[in-house]
Parts: C-alpha cells; sequence; structure tokens
C-alpha cells in the first residue's frame, strides 16, 4: 500500500509540475464548454428569443399581400423588412446581403388579384356543390409562386421551419380570402370582422411539455444539453496528458530503473488511474461549478443538477475511469508521445461524433447510429442526459453504465495484454 | 582464477540471442564474480557489456545457462532477486520533474523500504553525495555531475549487495568522479559486490581488483588486474584493452 502510496504522491507531484498538461486538462476543455454552450444558446434563442431578419419585396399592390405579409409577422420567427427593386435573384441576393438577413421571399405582382380570383372560383365551386348558384371566374389560373431566398448557411431543420411558417401564413390568407368570397355569396354581404377572425384564428392550442422521469417540468437549454456533453469530452481530453506521461515514462531513463526494481510495473499504472481518475472528478466539479454559478454571469442558463447525487457521482467516477483506460491504452501502444498525442485528439474527435456529442445519435443513419453503441462517450452521454434532462435516477441509468463499464474492462485488459506483450509487466 | 569467497555472480552456460537475430549475442559464457570484489567489465562498443549487464539485472531473460545472484536465479521480474541489487545505468534514471529528496522517496518506496528507513537513508546519502543544499530543487536543474550523484543515490538507496555501474562518471568533472568513486570503495569496504563498466580505463584501475575484458560476446581475458597486466606484459589497462582487443574501429549498429 506503501508503494502505491509513494507512487500516486509521485504522480500528483509530477502532474502539478506540468503546467502545459493542467491547461490542456482544464483550461481548454473550460473554453470549450463556455464557447459551445454560448453558441448553442444563440441557436436556442434564434428560435425562441433571436428572429431570423427576412426581407420582403412586395410587388404586388393589393390588400392581399399586405395581409400576408402582416401574417409572417405574427408567426413570431421573423423580424420581417421591407424591400423594393428587387427584380430578380441576382438583386434579391445583394439586398439580403446588404440588410444581413438570411432569408428573401418575392411576391409577385399578381398574387392579390390571382389569389382573390382562385379565392372566387372555389367558393363558386363550393356553392354549385350546394345546389345554389354562385359567380366563378372564368380563366381563374394559378397564383404564381412565392419564391423563398435562403442563406446557404441556413441548416436544414431551420429552413423546413421557414418554409412550414410561410406556407401556414399563405394558407391562412388565401382560407380568409375563400371564406370571404363564400360568405358573400351566400349572404350577399361582406363577412363581419369578428366571425373571421373567430373562423381563423380560433385554432385549438398545442401544449408543449418536456417529457422526465420525476415528472418536472423544466425545459431544457442550451446548458443543460451542453455541460454534461462537454464535461465527458473534457475528462476524455486526459489522454493529451496521460497518454503522453505513459509514453514519457516508457521511453525516459527512470523506466529501466523501474523494471530492475522489486515492484511490479502495475503499481505505476494503477497510480496513474487513480491520480487521473482524481482528475477527471475534478473537472466534471469545475465544470458543473461554472455552470451552476458562472453561466448566469455570462448570461446564460444555469445548470441544473440531477437530484440523484449518487447516480451522477458513480456515472461521473465510470466515465472517467473509462477515459483514464483510454489514455493509458493509447500510452501503452504509442512509441512517441508525438504518437499519443496525434492518435489520442483525432480519436476522441472521432469518438466525441460517432458517440452523438456532436450531431444527436438518433439522428445519425445506419452504420453510424450503431457505430454510436461502441463509443464509450455515447454511453456516458445518454446517462448524463437521463440525469440532467430527463430526472432520472440510478435505476434509470444502469442500461448505460453496463456498457460503459464493460468497455471500460476490455481497455483494462488490453493494456494488461499490451504490457505483457511489452514485457513491462 | 581460485574464487575463495562465496559467490555474489554465477554466470553458467549462458546464451542469449536478440529477438530477430540469427546470431546468438552469447554463447555458453560463464563467469563468477566473488562476493565483495569490485569487478571491471571491459570491451569495446558492441562488445556485449550493456547486454550482459541487462541479463545480470533481469532487462533481458536468459535464452540458455543460467544466472545467479548471490545463489538466486535471476528471471523475468524475480522480486526476490531485484532486492539484492542495485543498479546505476548510464542514461539518468530518475524523475527528472522531481527533487532529490521525491526521488529518493519513491524509488526508496519501490525498494521495499519503509517511511523511516527512506528518510533516514535519504538524509546520510544527501550528506554523502553533497546534495543537502539542493535537495528541494527539481534535478532538470542541476549540472550534469549533480545528476549523477543523484543517479547514484537512488540506486543505493536500499544499501544493496551487489551494485551494477554502467558508466556511472562519464562527462562529470574531477571533483565529482573524486566523490563517486570514493563513495563506491566505501560501499565496497562494507560488503558491497560492485560490477563495473565504463570506458574510463584509468579510473577502472583505481577502483577494480579482478576484471574481465569481452568482445564479440566471448571473454577473452578474465583475471586479478595486476596479474593481467603482468601475463600480458603491459604496463596499463588501456594498453592491456588495445593489445587484446585491436586498434581497429568498431562500428556497433
Amino acid at each position: 500500500m506503501f508503494k502505491l502510496w509513494s507512487t500516486v504522491i509521485k504522480d500528483i507531484r509530477i502532474l502539478w509540475r506540468d503546467k502545459v498538461g493542467i491547461s490542456l486538462m482544464f483550461i481548454m476543455p473550460i473554453i470549450l464548454v463556455v464557447v459551445i454552450t454560448s453558441i448553442q444558446n444563440s441557436t436556442f434563442q434564434l428560435v425562441n428569443k433571436n428572429k431570423l431578419p427576412l426581407l420582403i419585396c412586395n410587388k404586388d399592390t393589393g390588400k392581399i399581400s399586405s395581409e400576408l405579409i402582416k401574417d409572417i409577422g405574427k408567426i413570431g420567427m421573423f423580424k420581417v423588412s421591407l424591400v423594393s427593386g428587387v427584380k430578380d435573384e441576382k438583386s434579391m441576393s445583394e439586398a439580403m446581403h446588404t440588410k444581413d438577413a438570411m432569408l428573401g421571399v418575392i411576391i409577385p405582382s399578381n398574387f392579390s388579384s390571382k389569389v382573390a380570383a382562385k379565392s372566387k372560383n372555389i367558393a363558386g365551386k363550393a356553392m354549385s356543390s350546394f345546389g345554389l348558384q354562385g359567380d366563378t371566374v372564368k380563366h381563374a389560373g394559378d397564383v404564381d409562386p412565392l419564391t423563398i431566398y435562403y442563406n446557404p448557411v441556413l441548416q436544414e431543420s431551420l429552413k423546413l421551419s421557414v418554409a412550414g411558417g410561410i406556407r401556414s401564413a399563405l394558407q391562412l390568407v388565401e382560407s380568409g380570402e375563400t371564406l370571404k368570397s363564400l360568405y358573400f355569396s351566400i349572404n350577399e354581404k361582406q363577412l363581419p370582422e369578428s366571425l373571421e377572425n373567430e373562423m381563423l384564428n380560433n385554432k385549438t392550442a398545442i401544449n408543449e411539455i418536456p417529457v422526465s422521469k420525476d415528472g418536472t417540468r423544466t425545459t431544457p437549454n442550451a446548458t443543460q444539453h451542453n455541460v454534461p456533453a462537454w464535461t465527458i469530452f473534457a475528462m476524455f481530453f486526459v489522454i493529451m496528458s496521460l497518454g503522453g506521461s505513459v509514453v514519457r515514462e516508457k521511453v525516459s531513463g527512470s523506466f529501466i530503473r523501474l523494471k530492475t526494481l522489486p515492484t511490479n510495473y502495475a503499481v505505476g499504472i494503477l497510480s496513474k488511474q487513480i491520480t487521473y481518475m482524481g482528475v477527471t472528478m475534478i473537472q466534471a466539479a469545475v465544470i458543473f461549478s461554472m455552470g451552476i454559478w458562472l453561466f448566469p454571469h455570462m448570461g446564460l442558463s444555469a445548470l441544473n443538477l440531477p437530484s440523484d447525487w449518487l447516480a451522477l457521482f458513480i456515472v461521473t467516477l465510470v466515465c472517467g475511469w473509462c477515459a483514464v483506460s483510454y489514455a493509458i491504452c493509447v500510452g501503452v501502444f504509442a512509441d512517441t508521445q508525438e504518437q499519443a498525442n496525434g492518435f489520442g485528439a483525432v480519436s476522441i474527435v472521432i469518438l466525441a461524433s460517432v458517440g452523438g456529442l456532436m450531431v444527436p445519435s438518433f439522428a445519425m443513419m445506419g452504420f453510424f447510429k450503431s457505430a454510436a453503441s461502441l463509443s464509450p462517450m455515447h454511453w456516458c452521454l445518454q446517462a448524463y442526459y437521463i440525469l440532467f434532462l430527463e430526472g432520472g435516477k440510478l435505476k434509470d441509468v444502469i442500461n448505460n453504465i453496463v456498457p460503459l463499464f464493460i468497455i471500460t474492462i476490455v481497455l483494462q485488459l488490453i493494456i494488461f495484454l499490451g504490457l505483457k506483450r511489452k514485457n513491462l509487466i | 582464477m581460485a574464487l575463495n569467497n562465496p559467490l555474489a555472480i554465477d554466470i553458467e552456460n549462458l546464451g542469449f540471442r536478440y529477438p530477430g537475430n540469427s546470431d546468438l549475442s552469447f554463447s555458453k559464457l560463464n563467469l563468477k564474480i566473488a562476493k565483495g570484489e569490485r569487478f571491471g567489465l571491459f570491451g569495446p562498443n558492441g562488445a556485449g557489456k550493456t547486454t550482459l549487464i541487462s541479463l545480470m539485472t533481469g532487462l533481458l531473460s536468459v535464452d540458455e545457462g543460467h544466472i545467479k545472484l548471490l545463489g538466486k536465479e535471476v528471471g523475468k521480474k524475480n522480486n526476490q532477486v531485484n532486492k539484492l541489487f542495485g543498479f546505476i545505468p548510464q542514461d539518468f534514471s530518475f524523475y527528472q520533474e522531481l527533487s532529490t529528496v521525491e526521488n529518493l522517496e519513491f524509488f526508496g518506496a519501490w525498494y521495499g523500504l519503509n517511511r523511516q528507513t527512506i528518510r533516514k537513508r535519504t538524509d546520510d546519502l544527501l550528506h554523502i553525495l553533497g546534495l543537502e543544499e539542493v535537495k528541494d530543487k527539481q534535478v532538470q536543474k542541476f549540472s550534469g555531475g549533480m545528476k549523477r550523484r543523484v543517479n547514484l543515490a537512488i540506486g543505493v538507496i536500499h544499501n544493496p549487495k551487489i551494485l551494477f555501474l554502467d558508466e556511472p562518471t562519464v562527462g562529470v568533472d574531477v571533483q565529482t568522479r573524486y566523490a563517486i568513486i570514493n563513495y563506491l570503495l566505501e560501499l565496497n569496504k562494507n560488503g558491497t559486490t560492485l560490477v563495473y563498466t565504463s570506458h574510463q580505463l584509468s579510473e577502472a584501475e583505481g577502483l577494480c581488483e579482478q576484471v574481465a575484458l569481452i568482445d564479440d560476446g566471448k571473454i577473452i581475458a578474465h583475471d586479478d588486474l595486476d596479474k593481467l597486466l603482468k601475463d600480458y606484459r603491459q604496463d596499463s589497462l588501456e594498453h592491456l584493452f588495445l593489445n587484446l582487443t585491436g586498434k581497429d574501429f568498431r562500428n556497433d549498429v
């Protein structure tokens, strides 16, 4: 025990004096968490609070196009600006660039008359089907399409929301016009505004409730999503210090002496695991603390810790152990520090991508969806999401802890075989 | 050569080849070193000195024959054998980020010493090797000579019965060499068997009583130094060395 204790103290001393290593393990992930959460927060707000800048060039002079513009504004997603003089795609592109707009819509010149004619026609057809006489418009024709221009940086999902929003505004205008025509055909008078509002705007409400295991209804935010995810990444980032440390020890003169001492090098490996598991726990504590106390001062939502602290501790511990095992595994097989650092850095980015830290696993296709289960980060992330977003308890994350534990044991086995093969234990 | 004392090191019919190399580095090599001897192993580059020391310290595994240290067979990571000896490699074998005291604490623990013994031995060694003033400074800031002293202190913290020294004074000033050699003589007086290898033959003459010359994996001479000089009619170890191993360059690839 004294040997292990002395080795842990030695490892802590070396680590404490490795300022670059400490920066890589603490400062870099902290910056990453803050930056990613802030950026993601902006995206959340883009949908919820901020509005997408939308340019509308209305070539039509009628009333219906003005109503359409009013309805688009009511969607709440857009900050509408009107422009004139846009003739084609090129001039719209220039206008969007000048006004820093993500979207542009051109309403064609005969929009109101064509919508009115179409509505009258539909109302006439409806009257005929009721066995009544109604007005129809000969050669009503189709309404010219609205053209939506969008900045290519706009994500596909956002683009679909935009198209859906505008389509719904358009439908509202068209339905309103049809209703007015129908009413006029029946009653020979204008549809009262109050009735029009009641008929068109009295929609069934949609409630949005986040589903949680503990019954709480806290709406998830960028902090709640990103802090746990990037804490996992930070834990795996120990590879930048630990992988190199294993290689450094292996290639340094000290290792020759270690091999001649009456102590198994397994003690050295165990000590590194204990030391760096401590580091991963401190990393998690620091990042969570930042989320709780610092983020609100930065205009971000505060992190809400799960109610089951034991589950949080166990998940973090197993995740840290897995990260440390992976780093040691890379260190055992790498011949140089450059190999360990290069492979380590690239591989954790790949594991993070496959594991769903960058793109949610549920959105992945075929092979990558299956591959996600091979990434330890996937299981850590799922466990954290159950705790942080769904209010889960220890029993809810067991199914995630077990695969994570199995991956860790496999890594330990690989470490053992690697050390044996290299005659190091 | 008759050995009156019991054996510290007994090598019998040693055979060894490096993995992937068809040629044997050693074939049926025999060597006996008595307890309390100051033994010097010399030879040109690539002769097999470091390989032989690596085999004696268990860093490499024997293919044929056996090596015994104080009657115990050297095997793969044999803790009972590893307690018996100290090893001072040519490279600095310690943690440069740690201080002398921290290195001694760690290596002392790995030698199986308890806290009190480590503390006492650390104080003694710091005093003997003149490292008291810098005991808490990181070793990486030390001069080459100071690092050599730290290297030595770590290898002897557990009072080994056999001490293997691979070029223990390379690159040091006269004062440090004098201090190291004097300390090694002191250790030997207290019963430690010294197995020394170096290219500093004049230094070896002052330290070693018994010498063996090795070339191409074979021991070409082994006896009392004075007797060898007399038998070969040479006035120094350097001349004896050149006489037996020739003056051609050795390319150790």
